[in-house]
Parts: C-alpha cells; sequence; structure tokens
C-alpha cells in the first residue's frame, strides 16, 4: 500500500528544499510553454497527435503485425513479451547467446517497469546506466524520481559526494561542469568495454520497421554504435503508423519536456550494422488489459514527456518518490491503480484536479477527468482509507436531507464562530492539519436568498 | 505466451476504428529558414559558419582546432588523419578529436541537421569524436520537421539521425553543461557548393 500523504508529509519536512524543488520543475514549466508558444500550430499538432494515437490504440494489432514483419525484412531480431519477467529473460537469452557480461543501457522506463537491471544482476551481468541522471540515481542506488530528469531531487553537493566516493573525484567538489566531465571519462570507459548497449524506444514506425531513438547526452548512440549487439525495449503503445507522423510527434516530444526545439540527437535505426546484430523486444505487460478499460485507454498515448509532472502542484511539492512507482506524478496515478488497484488506491487522491496535466499534456489525454473516475471506481470497490469512507459517508447522508442540511450549516456556522481553536483543529480534522478553516458567514445562502430575492 | 496472445488481447480490448488524420501543409514563417535556422542552432549551443569552396575548410580546421591530431573526414577533400575505410572496429575511432560529415538537410525550427549512415561512413563518428563539424548546403535548409521528413525517406540506409546541437546534460541541479556523452562542439558550415 502506498500511503502517498505520508511520503509526502516526509518529502516537505525540509521546507526549504520543497522550495527549491517547487521552483526548479517550475522553472522547466515555463520552459515548455516558451517553446509551445513558438510554434503556430502548437494547439493543432496535439489535436493531431492525439487523433493519430486514437487511430493507433483502433489498429494496434496491424500495426504491429506490420511493424513486425518490416522490421524482420530489415534484418531486425522481433522478440514479443507478455509481462515483465519474460521481457527480462528475453534480454538475459539474447546477452547470454553472446556470453555478454558488461551492458550499457540508455534510458528507457519499460526496463525500469520490468526491473530488468535487478534481473541481471541476479544472473551476474553488469548493467550501467549512461545517461548521466541515471547513473547518479544507479549509483545511489535508488529509482528514478522523474521520466524525464531522473535526479531532479538530488543537490549538487549531494551528486558532488557521491562522485567523490565512487568516482574518486575531488572532496568538496559541486560544479556540475567538473562532476559532468568525470561522469563523461567514466562513462566512455564502460561505453568502449560494453559487449552489448540497450536502449528505451520513443517511437516505432509501423511502415518502416524502425525504432527511434531520442537523448541529449548522446549515450544510447554511443552504447549502439559501438557494441556488437544493439537492443530496443519497446511497449506495444509506442507504434506510430508512418514516417511522416514522426513530425508530429517530435515537434511536441522536446518542447513538452524540457522546452528545448528538439533533442540533441533523435537516431532512427532500421537495420544492425554491418557485421553487429539488432534486436527490437516489444513488451505488454498490462498495456493490453489498459486498452479494455475504455475509461483509461487514453492514458496510452502518452508519450513520456513529463509535461503533467513539471506542472502538476502536488508532485512539485512532494517529490517522485512519495509516488512509490517508475512512473510518478498525474500520468503514473493513472497508470498505476490498472496495474494494481488496492496497492495504489492512495494516488489518484495525490491531485488537486486543478486539471494543468491535462492542460499541458502534448497528446491531450484527458489526465485530471481520468484521476475522478480512478476516485469513483476506488470507492466503490470499497479502497477508500477509513478516514475518507467515514466522512464521505456522513457528507452524503447529510446531503441526501435537506433539514439535516440545513441544521447541520447551522451548526457549523455557529461552531466555526464561537469554539475554541482546540476543539476545532484536532487529530479529527485531516483537512485543517495545516489549513485554516474558512471564516463562517452569518447566514447561508438559502437565508440570504430568502430574504434578498425580488 | 508471447506474440499471439499479446494480440489476441489486442483484438479482443481496442475500441472501435478511428480515422488517421491527414498531416495539413502549415503556413511559412515571417523569416526566412536559414535566418530561422541560424537562430534556433546558435541557441543550441552550435557554431555557424560560411564557405563558399569545399577547400576552405580545411583552413577553418586548422584555425578552429589547432590542437586536434586526429582528424577522420569521409569527404574527399578533407585533410584526414585517420583512413576512415581501414577502419576495423569502431573502437578504433576513440582517439579522434574532430570529424567533418556532410549533412543532408537542416530543419529551421530546431536547428537541427539530418545525416545518414554512408555520410559517416561508420556510425560511432559523429558521437565517438570530440568535436563535430556538419557540412549542409545552404539551399537544403527546410522550415519545418514536416518538411525534412517529407524530403527524407528514413529507411533509405540502416541508420540516419537529425543532430541539433553539440551533448548536453543538465541534470546535475538543471545546470547546462555541453558535452555530456558525445560530441562536445558542434559547428555547422552553411556551404554554397
Ligand atoms: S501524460 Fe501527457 S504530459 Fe504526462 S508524460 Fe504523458 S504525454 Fe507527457
Amino acid at each position: 500500500m502506498i500511503d502517498h500523504a505520508e511520503k509526502a508529509a516526509e518529502f516537505i519536512r525540509d521546507e526549504p528544499r520543497t522550495d527549491w524543488h517547487d521552483e526548479s520543475l517550475w522553472f522547466i514549466r515555463h520552459k515548455r510553454d516558451k517553446a509551445s508558444q513558438d510554434v503556430p500550430e502548437w494547439e493543432q499538432l496535439r489535436e493531431l497527435a492525439s487523433g493519430i494515437k486514437d487511430n493507433v490504440l483502433s489498429e494496434l494489432d496491424h500495426y504491429l503485425e506490420q511493424f513486425e514483419a518490416n522490421a524482420l525484412q530489415n534484418g531486425v531480431q522481433v522478440h514479443w513479451a507478455t509481462d515483465a519477467a519474460e521481457h527480462n529473460r528475453i534480454v538475459h537469452s539474447i546477452l547470454k547467446k553472446h556470453g555478454v557480461s558488461r551492458m550499457v543501457k540508455s534510458k528507457s522506463m519499460l526496463t525500469e517497469e520490468c526491473h530488468l537491471n535487478d534481473f541481471l544482476a541476479e544472473q551476474g551481468i553488469e548493467v550501467v546506466d549512461t545517461d548521466l541522471g541515471e547513473r547518479i540515481i544507479q549509483l545511489r542506488e535508488e529509482p528514478p524520481s522523474h521520466i524525464v530528469l531522473p535526479a531532479i531531487h538530488l543537490k549538487k553537493e549531494e551528486i558532488g559526494a557521491l562522485f567523490h566516493e565512487k568516482l574518486q573525484t575531488r572532496e568538496g567538489a559541486t560544479d556540475p561542469g567538473y562532476l559532468t566531465e568525470a561522469a563523461r571519462g567514466h562513462l566512455r570507459q564502460k561505453f568502449v568495454e560494453a559487449q552489448a548497449a540497450l536502449t528505451g524506444v520513443n517511437f516505432a514506425i509501423a511502415e518502416t520497421g524502425g525504432v527511434v531513438v531520442c537523448t541529449n547526452e548522446g549515450n544510447a548512440d554511443m552504447g549502439v554504435h559501438l557494441a556488437p549487439v544493439q537492443i530496443h525495449c519497446m511497449g506495444i503503445e509506442k507504434i506510430i503508423p508512418k514516417a511522416e507522423h514522426l513530425g508530429v510527434f517530435i515537434r511536441l516530444l522536446a518542447r513538452s519536456a524540457t522546452g528545448q526545439p528538439s533533442t540533441i540527437y533523435t537516431a532512427h535505426h532500421h537495420r544492425p550494422r554491418p557485421g553487429a546484430e539488432m534486436h527490437i523486444v516489444i513488451v505488454d505487460n498490462g498495456r493490453s488489459a489498459q486498452l479494455g478499460r475504455s475509461d483509461f485507454r487514453n492514458s496510452l498515448k502518452c508519450i513520456r514527456c513529463g509535461a503533467c509532472m513539471n506542472t502538476c502542484p502536488i508532485y512539485r511539492r512532494s517529490g517522485g518518490h512519495s509516488y512509490g512507482y517508475t512512473i510518478p506524478g498525474p500520468i503514473g496515478s493513472i497508470l498505476t491503480p490498472g496495474i494494481d488497484l488496492k496497492a495504489y488506491s492512495d494516488l489518484p487522491f495525490a491531485s488537486t484536479l486543478c486539471g494543468s496535466c491535462s492542460d499541458v499534456c502534448p497528446v491531450k489525454i484527458n489526465i485530471h477527468e481520468q484521476l475522478f473516475r480512478w476516485r469513483q471506481i476506488i470507492a466503490q470497490e470499497g479502497y477508500l482509507p477509513s478516514g475518507k469512507k467515514r466522512a464521505l459517508a456522513w457528507f452524503g447522508k447529510i446531503m441526501a436531507r435537506p433539514a439535516w442540511f440545513r441544521f447541520t450549516g447551522k451548526v457549523a456556522r455557529l461552531a466555526l464562530r464561537i469554539l475554541p481553536r482546540p476543539f476545532l483543529y484536532n487529530r479529527f480534522n485531516e483537512w485543517g492539519k495545516a489549513r485554516e478553516l474558512p471564516e463562517a458567514p452569518r447566514e447561508s445562502f438559502q437565508e440570504w436568498y430568502k430574504k434578498n430575492r425580488r | 505466451m508471447g506474440k499471439d496472445s499479446i494480440l489476441q488481447a489486442i483484438r479482443q480490448n481496442k475500441p472501435a476504428g478511428r480515422p488517421l488524420p491527414e498531416i495539413p501543409i502549415f503556413p511559412g514563417r515571417e523569416i526566412t529558414p536559414t535566418e530561422q535556422f541560424i537562430k534556433m542552432a546558435e541557441t543550441g549551443g552550435s557554431q555557424i559558419l560560411r564557405a563558399a569552396h569545399v577547400q576552405e575548410i580545411n583552413a577553418m580546421l586548422k584555425n578552429l582546432f589547432p590542437e586536434a591530431r586526429n582528424i577522420a573526414s569521409p569527404v574527399p577533400e578533407i585533410t584526414s588523419t585517420i583512413n576512415l575505410e581501414e577502419i576495423q572496429s569502431p573502437l578504433e575511432l576513440e582517439q579522434v578529436d574532430v570529424a567533418v560529415i556532410r549533412g543532408h538537410l537542416g530543419v529551421a525550427e530546431n536547428g537541427a541537421v539530418w545525416l545518414t549512415e554512408s555520410a559517416c561512413r561508420h556510425r560511432i563518428l559523429p558521437f565517438i569524436t570530440q568535436h563535430l563539424m556538419l557540412l549542409i548546403p545552404e539551399t537544403s535548409i527546410v522550415p519545418t520537421l514536416h518538411d525534412a521528413y517529407r524530403n527524407i525517406r528514413i529507411n533509405d540506409e540502416g541508420f540516419g539521425i537529425f543532430i541539433a546541437g553539440p551533448s548536453k546534460t543538465a541534470d546535475i541541479e538543471q545546470a547546462l553543461v555541453i558535452g555530456a556523452q558525445g560530441a562536445r562542439s558542434l559547428t555547422i558550415i552553411l556551404t554554397a557548393f
């Protein structure tokens, strides 16, 4: 059971740090606004992206078959995995066949979701994450706290101390340029030694059988073009029909993610390089089930830009780790209940339902509506925490009886005015823990209306 | 397990058919594609220069990278120190200081250049080199990414890439650092040839 509120409470105990986290993300949200405003047809692009994904979801089986046929034609080896365990087994079998003991990996939320690193470590295979942020959290042995900015929760002093211990940088050094240079040297060594390289996939094109991988650091390319075995792992929802659709999605992706007009590297892989092998692993792991939930299938349109996290007032002030899942924030909160309703029943409540996530989402997922819908389902299934359950049950009864409603309203208005604080702010008042109750008016709206209507 | 069960589940669960939308032609900008390209490329950390003849590039290289010892380029007119035809393994390119590669086209809206595998000779070259120089004809610049995709075929070759600047990261406290895992600098030469 994830208790988001409890973990968030831990996070905000350090107030300056909370503010710093909040502001870092808001700054990125701001850059996203500027970048999107530079594109006059921005809203049209979002509409198009959403429409293309609607079509993809409605013909996903055909597109996947078309993709596989074309990839095979290109000389790529294609594998299918029903779940995380099968995915991990497939990757391991490829590595085993080539006697691989060292693999480099670039950012892939899918392999995080499948816990591939742990699995391979148990088989004695060293996996090195090569995105700087990912390498930092890997060395700290913790999960990413954001899907685009994995180490956004860390201060440079913490990274400096980590690198001093693990990469022998100067003690106390915190300059980002110096630390990045140290990581560059360390990672170059890993790239050179790797016998296989694995990446995630941003887009897979049915028409051509190829995959597109976007990075800023160039780490995905450093990996796959050096190692004799290249592996790309993708969820079934990464498919787009044609090459021309890349224009729509790539124009949206980096602008939404970091406010850049494009990632530095947008690599299109179609065939293995001479003498090397290329594999693509297509993974379901619960996605086809999500496709069957009509209220929630739109979540499969997600292109993992992270914009909904950067804008979310709850995410910014509770940190990615408070969600207890690989994909945190608003999108994580609509994906997780589909995976385990009970375990993640708290996450759809980690929202103000302000709708900012839906406003920034480049593929127009109705995130906040889905959050609300999950809340209803969680209540129906009886997974509400008991405090909320009791309060809502009482409220429902009162709302259903006008006389009770008028009476309790009167009592509450009076109580708010005359009762001393300890009667109002105590352990039964969850809401009032960090908030002031509103000032009570002397009369209800109904009373006022009776007097004033003409 | 595997393919059949996944496709089966998708067939059962997928929504009713939805049409694929058409991508319209978007209207152009006020500034010319070249102006916009230069602006966006410079914002992304690239340096832009111009050359009228391919021979000028050798002088530029000396000027820009006086310390460079290993220069690699599949462009025949460039004075290389490494013969790319003799390279057996991509690992041999680890010592390259500067690589000079011909790009296919430039994209005005994001300052990106499209490169293909054959123009790189070895896929790893534009990444493993310390510094990268790309040559594109000024006339090749198109306004948007849509135009770019209309002008290239992404599966003509085994590998193709848009490069929009030097390798960068902001993973340490959002501080921008140029020179993460790939090339530390990108110089784009707009050519008249
Ligand atoms: S839900 Fe939308 S905004 Fe959030 S990560 Fe996915 S695409 Fe981006």
